[in-house]
């Protein structure tokens, strides 16, 4: 049986893997850009929060993902389901390219703009929203990039916790040693990871402004 | 006799410095028991070399930096008892790099003061559409972008905008230092004819002597965090203070090109 044939023999489980592993990635990356954008803008205001913070989120990163899955099980509500429990731990590995580029777009706007904006007597909040989020807004939306097609890929994990998603057909695949259904799985899950990339780097471009 | 201004200056200095002080978190001092004042409509320059603590004396008087000790007042006031918003949309600021908004047209750029004050969008059309004209540019040029325009355009900018809410100070930090000797020449000139209409209280920050010469109503040379003399450009250039003596030596000599052997 061709891999074209597995596609069409079972298009709903494919659909609905791929669904379903589209709905745990865009929760992520929405609770990861509501929280990892104020922190960075938080870090780059305050340098004290600088370490701790992306210390933090550094430390998050290096925790291997199964072992991460596993840690988070026993926690109250969040581990009563499984595609909760992906969520919050994608949540939190993409954290980190969103403080940090969201601190370095911050940081990258050119001094003298910033010093002109405030001699001339802007406050804080409207260098923030006039100047510093518009001109950092690129290298932003750059973290955010990063932090979906990582989080596609690393979404294929959440299968091992009965979560779903795509991961579902590459681990039933190398279960049965069979290549075809690892690729079912592992084609649309790179098919929505060079999307996303495509599409968040177009609108990349199209925000950087200078 | 100087004209009265209408907001009922009554002779006051514009800016006054006493015995003002002020120390890095590391200890070192950058300014000394500096005693300025500076008379409304006058140009006062701050002439001295790289670090002496020229720009640290601007950046106090819009408390961009706040003085470790000593008094500051600023049209009376201490700066201390300004809101410090406030104190700054009183006080224009240009600086050498300019520091123009790059994602705003040049009119947003320079109607921007008057926008965060609140002014109706077409009377700040307006204000712009005459501040273009006042710093000589093109007023098609309003509708570009800084990045579109050359290195003395942009400065042209940065002085309306700094204009733009009418303020009765100006601080200026080295605005004409990063052009070529031609523009800045034009610039120079345009700024004597410029503040030959305006009056502004005028801080202006330089290395170069002739500029100084050029376009002050006095000098104030300093050196190592003091200020060493204040004196009028024929006063300065006629001085026996030995620092004076020695920038007038430097200067009068110029380079020539026996010199290179």
């Amino acid at each position: 049986m061709s891999l074209w044939h597995f596609f069409l023999e079972n298009h709903t489980e494919v659909l609905e893997l791929t669904l379903e592993h589209l709905w745990m990635v865009g929760w992520s990356i929405l609770f990861a850009v509501l929280i990892g954008i104020p922190l960075g803008i938080l870090t780059a205001r305050w340098p004290i929060l600088n370490k701790p913070v992306l210390g933090s989120a550094n430390i998050i990163q290096t925790i291997p993902s199964l072992a991460l899955f596993g840690f988070l099980l026993p926690a109250p509500w969040i581990g009563a389901r499984a595609d909760r429990l992906a969520i919050l731990a994608l949540t939190m590995y993409a954290l980190l390219p969103l403080i940090r580029n969201t601190y370095a777009g911050i940081k990258g706007v050119d001094r003298s703009v910033i010093e002109a904006g405030r001699g001339m007597g802007m406050t804080d909040s409207q260098l923030l929203w006039q100047v510093e989020l518009p001109l950092a807004l690129g290298v932003i939306i750059a973290g955010v990039r990063i932090a979906t097609v990582t989080s596609v890929g690393l979404a294929t994990i959440a299968a091992a916790i009965g979560a779903g998603g795509l991961g579902e057909y590459i681990f039933r695949g190398v279960a049965m040693v069979n290549n075809q259904v690892i690729l079912a799985g592992a084609i649309p899950a790179a098919v929505m990871a060079l999307l996303a990339d495509v599409g968040l780097g177009w609108l990349e471009k199209r925000l950087s402004r200078v | 006799m100087k004209e009265s201004r209408p907001d009922g200056n009554d002779g006051r200095p514009a800016i006054e410095f006493h015995k003002v002080t002020y120390t890095l978190p590391n200890g070192r001092e950058l300014l000394h028991e500096l005693d300025l004042e500076i008379r409304p409509g006058e140009v006062l320059v701050l002439l001295g070399r790289s670090g002496c603590g020229k720009t640290t004396t601007l950046k106090l008087i819009n408390r961009l930096l706040t003085a470790s000790g000593g008094e500051l007042k600023v049209e009376g006031r201490s700066v201390d008892e300004w809101d410090v918003i406030r104190l700054r949309r009183t006080i224009g600021y240009v600086i050498q790099d300019v520091g123009l908004f790059p994602h705003f047209t040049i009119e947003r750029n320079i109607g921007l003061v008057p926008k965060i004050e609140g002014w109706p969008e077409d009377r700040i059309h307006q204000r712009v559409q005459e501040l273009v004209k006042i710093v000589g540019l093109d007023p098609q040029i309003a509708s570009r972008y800084p990045r579109e325009l050359s290195g003395g355009q942009r400065q042209r900018v940065g002085v309306a905008r700094a204009l733009a809410a009418d303020p009765p100070i100006l601080l200026m930090d080295e605005p004409f230092g990063a052009l070529d000797p031609l523009t800045r020449a034009e610039l120079q000139r345009e700024f004597l004819a410029l503040q030959n209409r305006l009056n502004r209280t005028i801080v202006f920050v330089t290395h170069d002597l002739r500029e100084a010469l050029l376009l002050g109503s006095r000098i104030a040379l300093m050196d190592a965090g003091k200020l060493v003399t204040i004196s009028t450009p024929e006063e300065f250039v006629n001085s026996s203070e030995p620092l004076v003596a020695a920038y007038n030596t430097a200067f009068a000599a110029g380079p020539h090109p026996e010199e290179r052997q």
